[in-house]
């Protein structure tokens, strides 16, 4: 079943702010907005849920960290503690100091990349992907905003939108499972 | 503008006089022979202490050529007579390095031309006027240790110079007119600084028409800057690494200014949380608090970086005339220098991650009392150690000395809020700073 779907283009960030503030107002419902560059304060006045990125990144930090550790003391404690220039190997904390560099760099390779993957995977973004861009534009200087018609009534939308500065409104038919 | 509340005026002044009481108690229990050294460890030790191994080791004085007989309690009895000595540097140092903190995180607002930070500007005055008062009377002390009236600096007895030669090489640096000069010519250039800005940023706000005294605070900030790291990595050899003359290090300077600055911040940011909930600070929201904690974490950071990179070069090399600094340290300082690392790093690290938590004002309050905390014993375990050596522990002496110096800190900091509005009206960037959200 096809649903439509409004696309209403905006040449300024201002007046797209506006935009999105009076759409969500009226309590219609954005799909999506694209803009050429992060607008501060966008997702904000969409209402989106604040991102949990950064606390992944912290789990996965102690994620490294204990691999550093785990592997360390395996290796130079446990496997085979040799006398390396006289370095304390009979237990983990008496040689810490001289592991605390490779801690400290896997506690961050671990934060750095894994969250960067899970950014990759939460947002969809791999090479090869197709480009989901509804009008080239938006990644030059125009702002779209998509609104869901709905059961609404398609005239009073686009005039409403026309209303809050759009420059172009287009009625999309599109198909539910198009993403 | 401010006023000073009498229950907080009345606060500092019986901190200050229970301070100074403790303090006379502190200096009266001085053991004054060898005697009372043998009466009071003999005394100690029956109720189980049992260190009295420990203390032969602690070095510091050069002397320990004996270990058995009286030389050894003669060694205890001036570490003895030190104690109160060394808690008054110690606090004196403390409190003036908070104020020095201020001033330099002061300068580099201006240097960098800030948007956020001039709402908070007259806090930082206000901290900064105890420069002058506590610098005069960290002078003092430092003077009278200079010149031997005290046994705190070993370097400055004569009797000790004439048997050691590494000290004797030093001499030319290491000598009480010497040292005495370097901390007038330190101290005069930081007040000098001081007076200035704060006069330029007085002059500022009355005039409307520019910008001009702005920018000789902007020009003065970068000079004293310059002079600042200089002058802070040269008085931190002074006061600070001089208690152990045969030890050195080279990121010591930097060490000490980690210290310093991460407890000036903590401090404005104390300071602000409550002027802010008296409700004289309108302009102060949460990010300006927000900022404050982000730096707070960073520098405490900053500061564990430096304590390690120092830690373990001298750990790993193991040569023998440096790390005797921290075998010393471990051996008779177990707790609080590993505690101050709890302090100082992970417990600031784990609370002050999360960005909604450095808006919270008492996370960032609980965070800021821990850190201060951690950062006088971070001084306390770079003093101690060669002033007092294994005799140490935190009674009567240290914590009247802290009162003391909190309450006059209180007192000069709260009554300099009062000279001046709380806003820096002829600030460029004040609307910046007013309307600052992150």
């Amino acid at each position: 079943m096809a649903s439509k779907v409004i696309h209403a283009l905006y040449i300024d960030d201002d007046i797209l702010m506006d935009a999105v503030k009076k759409v969500r107002a009226e309590h219609y419902h954005i799909e999506e907005v694209y803009t050429p560059f992060p607008v501060h304060g966008l997702d904000k006045a969409m209402g989106l849920p604040h991102t949990r990125l950064a606390i992944t990144s912290f789990m996965y930090g102690c994620v490294g960290l204990t691999v550093a550790i785990l592997m360390m003391n395996y290796i130079m404690i446990e496997d085979w503690p040799q006398d390396i220039g006289g370095k304390p190997s009979f237990s983990y904390l008496e040689n810490m100091p001289s592991f605390v560099p490779i801690m400290f760099e896997l506690t961050v390779f671990f934060a750095a990349h894994l969250m960067v993957i899970t950014f990759y995977m939460r947002s969809k973004l791999w090479p090869f992907k197709e480009a989901e861009n509804p009008d080239v534009r938006t990644t030059d200087d125009h702002f779209l905003m998509e609104v869901d018609a709905g059961n609404h009534d398609i005239d009073q939308l686009t005039g409403f939108l026309g209303d809050t500065g759009a420059v172009e409104i287009k009625v999309i038919d599109k198909e539910e499972d198009n993403h | 503008m401010y006023t000073l509340s009498n229950r907080l005026r009345l606060f500092s002044i019986i901190l200050m006089v229970v301070g100074l009481v403790g303090l006379v108690v502190g200096f009266a229990n001085r053991p004054g022979s060898i005697e009372e050294v043998k009466e009071k460890m003999a005394e100690h030790n029956a109720h189980g202490g049992g260190h009295g191994e420990s203390q032969v080791e602690a070095s510091g004085h050069g002397e320990e050529d004996a270990h058995g007989g009286d030389a050894h309690y003669e060694h205890v009895l001036h570490q003895l007579q030190n104690k109160p000595w060394a808690s008054l540097y110690v606090a004196a140092f403390f409190f003036f390095m908070i104020a020095l903190g201020v001033l330099a995180f002061y300068a580099i607002q201006f240097a960098s031309q800030a948007g956020w930070s001039p709402v908070l500007f007259r806090v930082m005055e206000a901290i900064t006027a105890y420069l002058v008062p506590g610098g005069i009377i960290f002078f003092v002390i430092l003077g009278l240790s200079g010149f031997h009236i005290n046994h705190l600096f070993v370097w400055a007895d004569p009797e000790v110079v004439a048997h050691d030669a590494l000290i004797q090489g030093k001499a030319g640096w290491l000598n009480s007119w010497g040292f005495i000069i370097r901390a007038a010519i330190f101290l005069g250039g930081w007040m000098a600084y001081r007076h200035f800005a704060v006069k330029y940023s007085r002059l500022q706000d009355e005039d409307s028409t520019g910008n001009k005294w702005y920018k000789k605070s902007f020009k003065i900030s970068a000079a004293f800057l310059v002079f600042f790291i200089y002058t802070e990595s040269m008085a931190s050899w002074d006061w600070i690494m001089s208690f152990d003359p045969h030890w050195f290090s080279t990121l010591f300077g930097w060490y000490v200014f980690a210290s310093l600055f991460v407890s000036g911040i903590t401090t404005i940011a104390l300071v602000t949380i409550y002027l802010k909930s008296k409700g004289y600070l309108e302009h102060v929201n949460n990010s300006h608090i927000h900022d404050l904690a982000k730096f707070m974490f960073g520098i405490s950071i900053f500061w564990t970086y430096l304590w390690f990179s120092q830690f373990m070069l001298i750990w790993y090399s193991n040569i023998p005339e440096e790390v005797t600094y921290f075998i010393t340290r471990i051996e008779d300082y177990k707790l609080p220098f590993f505690g101050m690392l709890v302090m100082n790093f992970i417990f600031p690290i784990l609370v002050l991650i999360n960005s909604d938590f450095k808006r919270v004002n008492w996370f960032v309050v609980m965070a800021g009392i821990v850190i201060l905390c951690g950062h006088y014993i971070d001084v306390y375990n770079m003093i101690m150690p060669a002033t007092v050596g294994g005799s140490w522990f935190i009674g009567i002496s240290e914590i009247s000395a802290v009162l003391l110096f909190l309450g006059l800190f209180l007192f000069v900091v709260f009554r300099a809020l009062t000279k001046a509005p709380l806003v820096p009206k002829g600030n460029p960037y004040l609307e910046e700073s007013k309307h600052f959200h992150y």
